[in-house]
């Protein structure tokens, strides 16, 4: 077991309180190198969390508040002529940071939705006709708030098959809501956080993600509950091969933060709900006959 | 009126019941065949249309209509030809009130069982095939009337059909090669079966036959050990004509009525061997390569007083005859006063010209045999001629032969010869059966055809019996008219007036007909002795011993069907070693109350019984860190294997708190 890997954990649990779950699935989704939708009603920690993350791997961090006016130049950065050099200088936008905070994506026009899940999906911003390089890693953690849809442009499901996961947060248990009103603000305590892991290591434990053994047989376990669900009545359409290869990338992650080398099938069913509930379709609009991915992993008998 | 049966499956139905009817139309009554087709398409109409079907009353007054009829039409309800005509009949009728799925199911069995009776009629390679196609219909039909609702494609039903069908013949190979074999032919045939359907006939009478047709149809196959005779001893013998009565040869009574053979003593070792496959004639012959050896006689037969070998029932289905000839002999030696009466014997007043040439010769002081030497130089050199379109002739048939017209064909020159040797006191007959034969390339036999009939003479020598003559072979081949040269050449299937296409033609004609030798032989043939000759092979020679051998081949390949069916439905076996011991470690669990859920991951599970028993700790840990190494890590190691193995072992019954 990675030591900083540890650490960073236990760092991030001292900030945000009683979510090690949630908190495990966050750092599985960095290592797995893909990108993070946290869907949640304001004030549970979502900025928090994102900050807390930037800090314990070191990354440097950009917040960009998504709103109806909001440019996709705003996000990925616009040349200006300056007087001295006379010529244009490209000032990158938010988008050229390791951490990137989208928070309330669903309030940007799909123009400028589009232009950050292409960047997120590419790696890399074509503006001005120079294609540049965004920084590795590159992580973005988008937000939206499930509750108040009106005047917002849902993401659409081909843009929500971009990020690796979503999750939500939720409200802290009682104990950790006490701590939280008790103690000192948290922002405070985010400025004490010294870094675990450097861009370098992290870089590393996502190769080392990447060679994570994944059996025949656990295989077999993904392709049964692919099949699940595109047998399902309830669901318009089944997962597509990209989100089969999303489950093992994440369950792959999840299982070097366990501290193995090989995944099995309790990583696959720890990263499942994460993975798979935004990609899931319902067959009709009133959603009582779709099932959840939950329901999904309970109905499919493991190999 | 709502049938049954979907209308397109019920169309099918009438479509199969159509082609399974097809090979007796043709043999049925013209009244018959167009009642059937009535009723069929009347139907089809009926099914659409949902027309009510016809009252009680009509269909009594239908059915005892299709009684009379045919009696009308053959003079009888049973038999053969009737009792299939009134069978045919039945099943068409059936259709008139055929409602529920029981009507259903007796017009589908109706038509399996007619298939048999086809049969009766033919036992033919096409046959096997036709009826082959014939019966895959049927299954298709019963599957597609086992369908409920929509029917199935077409393709997919008889997809259906013919694999069923294909699945049951190594059972019907076993029955046909295994089930006991009724001496006798298989599909025993009612003498209401048709007329003898040779190239000879009863009696001869020169010259009311103006023209011959001639048939290609194979008379008989013919096989030999060792070489085939020469040309000059291919005289296979049928009825021998004796008694003459001026223009008409018939066989003598008194030969029919004495069964005691000839005196036949062969002159020298000399014997040929043979297997005659004799088609079904309905005659008596077995057409004997002259003459047959008395001392080896076929079974059931007997040498006629006249010297041909019969059988006293009719042959009425393909026949082998395992023949013995001698080929130099010597045919009653000696002859009786009664005999030779009967053998010399002319009505007064016929063929006077004929008479007065023997009688010119007889006074020339030659002898019998200077004057059957005279006669064929006659035909030799003076202009006769052989034709197949001879003229007709008149009351005195010899005379007007001899003298006027001299043309004709065998039956003019054995029948001129025979009278004029009478005339000179020269005991002579007519001998009727086959001449020639004819190589297959094909096969190492040779056929004999219809057109290969002919008639010669035996005249009666002192001291040497029965001498064959064959008067029409005393003609020049330059004297053999034209337009039958080209029809002898086409029926020799041999000669320079063939062209390529027709070469090719006979080719394939000789290579069908071998294919279609070794059908008679291996399948057709196949009757008791047979049967008995090749289960003996297997040591299977009595009855008790092949019922045994019959039911436990029956019941062995049913077993075998039932095996692969099994086999093909059951899950796939599990190989991998760590899955095998990893089920035994659950299921031990699962008889202390822990069950794995089938979605629960091992570690989930281990945990949860650790929890709750914590004394299996030990072993459950070994145990699941064996499991998840050897199938998730992808490790492969016996000693982690042999570790999981101990581990399992160790995990016992919790103690009872």
């Amino acid at each position: 077991m990675n030591a900083a890997l540890k650490a960073a954990q236990t760092a991030l649990n001292a900030i945000i309180l009683g979510k090690e779950a949630q908190l495990k699935l966050a750092l599985t989704c960095l290592v797995a190198r893909g990108h993070l939708l946290i869907e949640d009603i304001p004030g549970v920690g979502k900025t928090t969390l994102a900050l807390a993350l930037a800090r314990v791997l070191g990354l440097d961090f950009q917040r960009v508040q998504f709103t109806s006016d909001l440019l996709p130049a705003d996000i990925l950065g616009v040349s200006i002529y300056e007087q001295a050099s006379s010529s244009f200088r490209f000032h990158p936008g938010p988008v050229f940071a390791q951490i990137m905070l989208a928070d309330e994506v669903n309030r940007a026009s799909p123009k400028t939705q589009s232009a950050l899940l292409e960047a997120m999906e590419e790696r890399q911003v074509t503006a001005e006709g120079e294609t540049r390089r965004l920084p590795e890693p590159f992580f973005v953690i988008a937000t939206q708030n499930p509750a108040h849809q009106i005047g917002t442009f849902p993401l659409p499901e081909s843009q929500l098959d971009r990020f690796l996961m979503r999750l939500s947060l939720g409200y802290p248990p009682i104990v950790a809501e006490r701590a939280l009103l008790m103690e000192r603000d948290r922002r405070d305590l985010l400025s004490e956080i010294t870094p675990s892991l450097r861009p370098a290591e992290l870089l590393d434990l996502q190769a080392q993600a990447r060679e994570v053994k994944t059996a025949p047989a656990l295989i077999d376990y993904i392709l049964a509950l692919l099949r699940a669900t595109r047998e399902h009545a309830g669901l318009r359409q089944g997962l597509s091969p990209r989100a089969g290869l999303s489950l093992r990338r994440a369950a792959q992650a999840f299982a070097l933060i366990d501290g193995r080398s090989a995944v099995i099938p309790e990583d696959v069913q720890a990263v499942f709900v994460a993975c798979v509930g935004h990609r899931l379709l319902p067959a009709t609009e009133a959603d009582g006959g779709a099932p959840t991915a939950e329901e999904i992993l309970v109905g499919v008998a493991i190999p | 009126m709502i049938d049954y049966l979907p209308h397109r499956t019920l169309l099918r139905l009438l479509v199969v019941l159509m082609l399974v009817t097809a090979p007796h139309l043709p043999r049925l009554p013209l009244w018959e065949s167009a009642a059937i087709a009535l009723i069929v398409l009347w139907r089809a109409v009926a099914s659409s249309r949902q027309w009510a079907l016809p009252p009680q009353a009509l269909k009594l007054a239908l059915a005892i209509a299709a009684f009379v009829g045919v009696y009308a039409s053959f003079g009888r309800i049973t038999g053969q030809n009737a009792g299939v005509a009134l069978l045919v009949l039945m099943v068409a009728l059936k259709l008139t009130e055929m409602r529920s799925r029981r009507d259903v199911m007796v017009v589908m069995f109706l038509m399996y069982f007619l298939l048999v009776t086809h049969f009766l009629n033919s036992q033919e390679i096409w046959t096997i095939a036709y009826l082959f196609v014939s019966v895959i219909a049927i299954t298709a039909v019963l599957v597609d009337a086992h369908h409920p609702g929509e029917p199935l494609p077409l393709r997919q039903s008889v997809h259906m059909g013919g694999r069923m069908i294909v699945h049951a013949l190594p059972v019907m190979l076993l029955f046909f090669v295994l089930f006991p074999r009724i001496p006798g032919p298989l599909w025993g045939l009612p003498n209401d079966a048709g007329p003898p359907r040779s190239g000879l006939s009863d009696s001869m009478s020169p010259g009311d036959i103006s023209q011959l047709m001639l048939s290609s149809e194979v008379a008989f196959r013919v096989r030999f050990e060792g070489p085939a005779p020469s040309k000059d001893q291919q005289y296979w013998r049928g009825p021998v004509f004796s008694d003459f009565n001026g223009r008409t040869w018939r066989q003598s009574s008194a030969d029919l009525l004495d069964r005691s053979p000839p005196t036949v003593e062969a002159i020298d070792p000399v014997r040929i061997r043979y297997e005659l496959t004799l088609e079904p004639m309905r005659s008596r012959w077995l057409f004997a390569l002259d003459v047959p050896d008395p001392r080896a006689l076929p079974p059931d037969s007997r040498i006629e007083r006249s010297g041909a070998l019969v059988v006293d029932r009719l042959i009425t289905e393909r026949r082998l005859v395992r023949g013995v000839s001698a080929p130099r002999y010597r045919l009653d030696p000696v002859l009786d006063d009664e005999d030779r009466e009967r053998t010399t014997f002319v009505p007064e007043e016929s063929n006077p010209r004929t008479a007065e040439l023997a009688l010119q010769w007889r006074d020339g002081g030659m002898d019998d045999e200077a004057i059957v030497n005279a006669a064929l130089r006659m035909f030799r050199d003076e202009p006769f001629f052989y034709t197949l379109e001879p003229p007709r002739l008149g009351r005195h048939a010899a005379d007007e032969f001899l003298f006027d017209t001299r043309r004709g064909f065998c039956e003019h020159y054995s029948s001129a010869f025979a009278v004029l040797m009478r005339e000179a006191g020269v005991p002579a007959r007519v001998v009727t059966g086959y001449q020639g034969m004819e190589a297959n390339d094909f096969g190492d036999y040779f056929v004999v055809r219809q057109s290969d009939a002919h008639a010669w003479n035996e005249v009666w020598l002192e001291g040497r019996g029965w001498i064959r003559i064959d008067p029409t072979a005393m003609v020049h081949p330059s004297r053999i008219e034209q337009s039958t040269l080209a029809v002898m050449e086409s029926l020799s299937r041999r000669g320079e007036g063939l062209d390529e296409f027709q070469r090719l033609r006979y080719m394939l004609e000789d290579q069908w007909d071998a294919i279609n030798a070794r059908w008679n032989e291996w399948v057709l043939g196949y009757g008791p002795e047979m049967q008995a000759r090749f289960l003996e092979l297997f040591g299977l020679a009595d009855t008790q011993r092949m019922l045994l051998a019959l039911t436990i081949g029956v019941c062995g390949s049913l077993a075998l069907i039932g095996l692969i069916a099994m086999r093909r439905s059951s899950p796939p076996r599990i190989t991998e070693r760590a899955l095998l011991l990893w089920r035994d470690a659950t299921r031990r669990l699962a008889r202390f109350g822990y069950a794995q859920r089938p979605d629960e991951g091992p570690r989930d599970f281990v945990q949860r019984v650790i929890g709750r028993e914590p004394e299996l700790a030990d072993p459950l840990g070994i145990v699941l860190d064996a499991y998840l190494r050897l199938r998730y890590a992808g490790e492969s190691s016996a000693a982690l294997e042999r570790d999981f193995a101990l581990a399992l072992k160790r995990i016992r019954r919790p103690s009872a708190r």
